[in-house]
Parts: C-alpha cells; sequence; structure tokens
C-alpha cells in the first residue's frame, strides 16, 4: 500500500513490564477522522504519544510525510503533528490568549517575537472553541471545561496537518462536546487535515469516525471505521456485550 | 487579568534598580550628600567620604545587586522546572549545598576551590531535586517542601559537622554562610559578571522555558527539546546560587519573593520575567542591605536576617493560596 500522510508500520508498543501492542500498521490521509477507542489501560495515551514523537517505539517506523519521526528535527516534528494530551498543566497565571498564542511556539523564528499573523491565529483559534470573551481571563479562574477548550485553542493555533487528541471532550459539557467535535470534523474536511482521537463516548467515535483503531489487549484493528465500529467487534473488545441503537446520524452503542 | 507592558516595567526597574544604588552610597554611618557621591564617583576627591563611596559602598551595592539578580533568575528557573511559585534556591537546599560545598573547601584551606565546591553542592541539591521530579505534572507544594526540607536538613547536619570541627578562630567566619551576609563579600566584580553571562545564556532559551511551564508533554509537542533544556536550566540555577552563595552566603527567599511579584505584574513570559527578575532582584537585595547596615547603625544586620524576614510570611501566604 503507498504511504500515507501518516504511516505507521509494524508497530510495537511496550511499557516497562508489559507489551501493550505489536505489528500496528495503518495510514492515515489528509481528510480523515480517526477515533481511537478501547478499554482502559490498554495504551491509547501512549499510543498517541508515540505517534507524536515524544516517545521511540519498541519497534516499528513511523513517518509524516515521509519523514521518519525518529530524525525529523523538533521544529519540523511540531509544525506537522500536534498533541492535545489527556490533561493540561496551569501552575501559573496566564490568559487564555497567552497560552493559545503559546501554540505558534514552531511558527516563530527563535530571535523574534510573535508577528501580527501568530496573534490573529491565536485570536480565531479562541473564537473557534468559543472563548473570545474570556481571552483575557486567567485560565486559573476558568472551570475545568473552559480550560480543556483553551488547550484545544492552543492546538488550533498550532496548527499542525496532524492533530492528535487524548480524550478532547474530557470536561466538556455535550453541546460543547459536538462543537469542538464538529469542528475537528470540519478541519479534517476542509482543510485536509489529518484527526486521530481517543474517545470513551461510543456514539460521538460513531459519529465522527471515518476510520477507527480498536485498541485490545490481544489484538489491534485498524480501518475504514464502518467495518470496525459494530456492536460485534465493540463488544468483543470491551468484553462487555453491547447492543447497537440506530439514530439519525449513526449508531449508539448500549450496554446489552 | 491585568497586565501591565513589560518594556516600561523593565524600565521602571532599572530606574528603581539606579536609586536603590544612590541610596547604597549615600546612607550609612557616615551619610553623603548627593553632590559628594556624585564627586566621590565622577571625579577624583580624595577627602575620607569619597574613599567610603568609592571603595566600600560602590564595590558593596554591586556585590549586593548581583547576588539579588542571581538568586532571583535562580528562582524563575527553578518555579518554572518544577512548575510550582513555592520553588527557590534556597527552600529546595541549593544554597545549603552550595553554603557546605564553600565551607569544605574553606575548611581544608583550598581557597582557590571554593566556588566550584559551592557549585558542586548547588548542583548535588538540583540533582536530588531533579531525580525525584517524575511525570508531566506541577510538583505539589507538599512534594516540594518536603524535599526541601529534607535536603535542607541533610546540608544544615553536614554544615554542623564542619563547624563543630572546625578551629575555634575560624567558626565566626564561617557563621555569614548560614545566614547571608554582604559585610565581608568581595568579588562583586565576578558576580556582576556571573549575571551578565547567565542573562546572555538564559534569554536565546526563554521561549522555550515559558512553554515548560505548560507540562513536558505540551512543550515537547511544541518542539521544545525538553530534556537538554531542563539539564541547561538546572545547571544554570546552580551556577547562578553557587557564585551568590560564595559572594554573600545563604540570602534566602529572594528568589522566592521577587519573580513571584514581577509574575503579577507582567506575566509568565520567561523572555521578560528573567530580566525583570534580575533587576528587581538586584534593586531589592541592595535596598535591603542598605537597610541592614543602617537599621542599627553603627552595627551591621547580616543582610540574610532582613531578606527571610520579610520571605517567610510571603512564602507562607503563597503555601496558603496553593492550597
Amino acid at each position: 500500500m503507498s504511504a500515507g500522510l501518516l504511516s505507521v508500520r509494524g508497530l510495537a508498543l511496550t511499557v516497562p513490564g508489559r507489551t501493550l501492542c505489536s505489528d500496528v500498521a495503518f495510514d492515515a490521509n489528509a481528510g480523515e477522522c480517526w477515533v481511537l477507542v478501547g478499554p482502559n489501560g490498554a495504551g491509547k495515551t501512549t499510543l498517541l504519544s508515540t505517534l507524536a514523537g515524544l516517545r521511540a517505539p519498541a519497534a516499528g517506523t513511523i513517518t509524516v510525510r515521509g519523514e521518519n519521526l525518529r530524525t525529523i528535527a523538533p521544529r519540523a516534528r511540531a509544525l506537522a503533528l500536534g498533541l492535545l494530551p489527556q490533561d493540561t498543566v496551569d501552575a501559573f497565571p496566564a490568559t487564555a490568549f497567552e497560552i493559545a498564542l503559546a501554540g505558534r511556539h514552531p511558527h516563530v523564528p527563535r530571535w523574534q517575537p510573535e508577528s501580527a499573523s501568530d496573534h490573529a491565529s491565536a485570536h480565531a483559534a479562541l473564537a473557534a472553541v468559543g472563548m473570545s470573551d474570556t481571552a483575557m481571563r486567567n485560565v486559573q479562574t476558568l472551570s475545568g471545561g473552559e480550560r480543556r477548550r483553551v488547550a484545544l485553542a492552543m492546538l488550533l493555533a498550532q496548527d499542525p496537518l496532524v492533530l492528535l487528541l487524548d480524550e478532547p471532550t474530557n470536561h466538556l459539557d455535550i453541546a460543547h462536546e459536538v462543537r469542538a467535535l464538529d469542528l475537528l470534523a470540519r478541519m479534517a474536511r476542509d482543510q485536509g487535515k489529518v484527526v486521530i482521537m481517543a474517545l470513551h463516548d461510543l456514539a460521538l467515535a460513531a459519529r465522527y469516525a471515518t476510520h477507527a483503531i480498536l485498541l485490545g489487549c490481544e489484538r489491534v484493528e485498524a480501518g475504514p471505521a464502518m467495518n470496525l465500529l459494530t456492536a460485534e467487534r465493540l463488544s468483543a473488545l470491551y468484553g462487555q456485550p453491547l447492543v447497537a441503537v440506530p439514530h439519525p446520524r449513526g449508531t449508539a452503542f448500549l450496554p446489552a | 487579568m491585568r497586565r501591565f507592558s513589560p518594556l516600561a516595567v523593565l524600565v521602571l526597574l532599572a530606574g528603581f534598580a539606579a536609586a536603590a544604588v544612590v541610596f547604597a552610597l549615600a546612607a550609612g554611618s557616615v551619610p553623603v550628600r548627593m553632590p559628594a557621591v556624585w564627586n566621590a564617583m565622577t571625579g577624583d576627591a580624595t577627602d575620607t567620604a569619597s574613599a567610603v563611596v568609592r571603595e566600600l559602598r560602590w564595590p558593596r551595592a554591586m556585590a549586593a545587586f548581583a547576588v539579588g539578580g542571581l538568586l532571583a533568575v535562580a528562582g524563575a528557573l527553578m518555579q518554572v522546572l518544577l512548575r510550582n511559585p513555592l520553588a527557590d534556591p534556597y527552600v529546595l537546599g541549593l544554597s545549603g549545598g552550595a553554603a557546605c560545598g564553600a565551607l569544605g573547601a574553606m575548611l581544608i584551606g583550598a581557597t582557590a576551590l571554593v566556588t566550584p565546591a559551592a557549585f558542586g553542592g548547588a548542583i548535588v541539591s538540583s540533582m536530588l531535586v531533579f531525580g525525584l521530579a517524575r511525570g508531566d505534572g506541577a510538583w505539589s507544594a507538599t512534594r516540594l517542601l518536603l524535599t526541601g526540607v529534607v535536603v535542607a536538613a541533610g546540608w544544615g547536619a553536614l554544615i554542623m559537622l564542619l563547624l563543630a570541627t572546625a578551629p575555634e578562630a575560624q567558626v565566626r567566619g564561617m557563621l555569614f554562610w548560614l545566614i547571608g551576609d554582604l559585610a565581608s563579600s568581595t568579588h562583586g566584580g565576578i558576580a556582576l559578571a556571573t549575571l551578565v553571562v547567565l542573562l546572555l545564556l538564559t534569554l536565546p532559551l526563554a521561549r522555550d522555558a515559558t512553554l515548560l511551564a505548560r507540562g513536558d508533554v505540551t512543550a515537547a509537542s511544541l518542539g521544545v527539546p525538553v530534556r537538554p533544556l531542563t539539564i541547561a536550566l538546572h545547571g544554570l540555577a546552580a551556577l547562578a546560587t553557587a557564585i551568590a552563595v560564595t559572594v554573600a552566603g545563604s540570602v534566602g527567599f529572594v528568589g522566592l519573593v521577587v519573580p513571584h511579584a514581577v509574575r503579577l505584574l507582567i506575566g509568565n513570559d520567561q523572555r521578560w520575567l528573567v530580566p525583570a527578575s534580575a533587576l528587581a532582584g538586584g534593586a531589592l537585595l541592595v535596598f535591603a542591605d542598605t537597610l541592614a547596615r543602617t537599621i542599627i547603625a553603627p552595627a551591621q544586620l547580616p543582610v540574610g536576617v532582613l531578606t527571610a524576614l520579610a520571605g517567610v510570611p510571603v512564602f507562607l501566604w503563597l503555601l496558603r493560596r496553593s492550597g
């Protein structure tokens, strides 16, 4: 098969004392929205940080636009791949705008300050997550969901080709969940981004995924969502019988 | 959130620093009036007052400025590295390590080794702190304080051991290392040069350092080389602390109070915070040292007494806010 924008071959992940998965292979191309599902502790976070180039895989290669992640320069890597971690740290007072602007880091030359266009990108990112009105507020005074949206704005301002998101809907209410995922799906479709996100909510997964990665304890499957997000496979993945309940915009999965 | 223009704050702090130095030159057991200070510094007046200003007060003010600046920058760096505004070279035992190293070198009579030994002591403390750091999160106040208390207790015990075995005549001179004192400080020039070099080395890393405060994972995904940067910043903080301690002993809390106050004004962007902390720390210590030598004149207080008396309430207030 031809290599995609993000290409994974023979990938194995280990954590001390245990192998999480081995021989993972898939190609993610522009416009695709990949959803990563699997039980607690299966290694979703580890897989995402490996794809982001933040840890070395035990085996296998990851390439982005044909460049091996092991040899790519950190700045070039940050332009190609961005990660929204599961938890973010707000140890010091900072405004939402300052945080969004920090996402421009890989775009700003070392000896220069952020340009007017960097400022505009940061403002646009905050607007996209509905945080324009709180741009000058100290994030330490914001709610968990609002902080999550600021963290998402930082990733949007970074504007990488591949957006990796570890449970982006954490702390969000149902309306903001849908808004955030609509935004990500639109970015994939209209701007040719690749979105890869770990999600726990299977109804949202089924609604937005074009492709899926099922990260199980024994095996890993990756491919088009319609083949993988089925009651049968998901029941096996979680060891919990599930039934598919069709609804107008996808499928909900409920415990059987 | 209220923010002031960083450039304006920097200019203002430079003004404060200049005012503090002028105050330091004029005030003392021999008060010198402004025109005389000016003459002493610019002309070649040979009277006693001019000699006092030029040969005693000026070097001491320079040493105070350099030590204050070094400690404030070290504090700013440690706070980013540990992601906790309570971090400070004194609280975390870097000063204790440096003092212990310096004392050990003095005791064996190796005066040339005082600075390297102080650096060694500070580095041992940073390595303990660095080695205990794990994961991505901010250091909890509990973890930070426990580490600091234990490391500082260890150095305290070693220092007591050194003092107990030191010859009687040396003990009084050595006690000054325990609480900072600028009365007998020399090497102000070296400290000032170190401060300049430290700023030149830190500023190119400052934007990356700001991102480090947002967690290792976030920083790394934005292209920051986290591990080399962390090691470099720990090294720079240890170096700054070692030079400060060699010049003035363990002056506490400057590294805690100054970056915090500056951060309230201009935020945590290290590109501004580091130079502004250097100026504010320098100005503060020049001012504090002038107070220390005039407040009960002709007797002199060690400046570390004043910084600790002012710093402890600030520390407790910060601790209360950090929950």
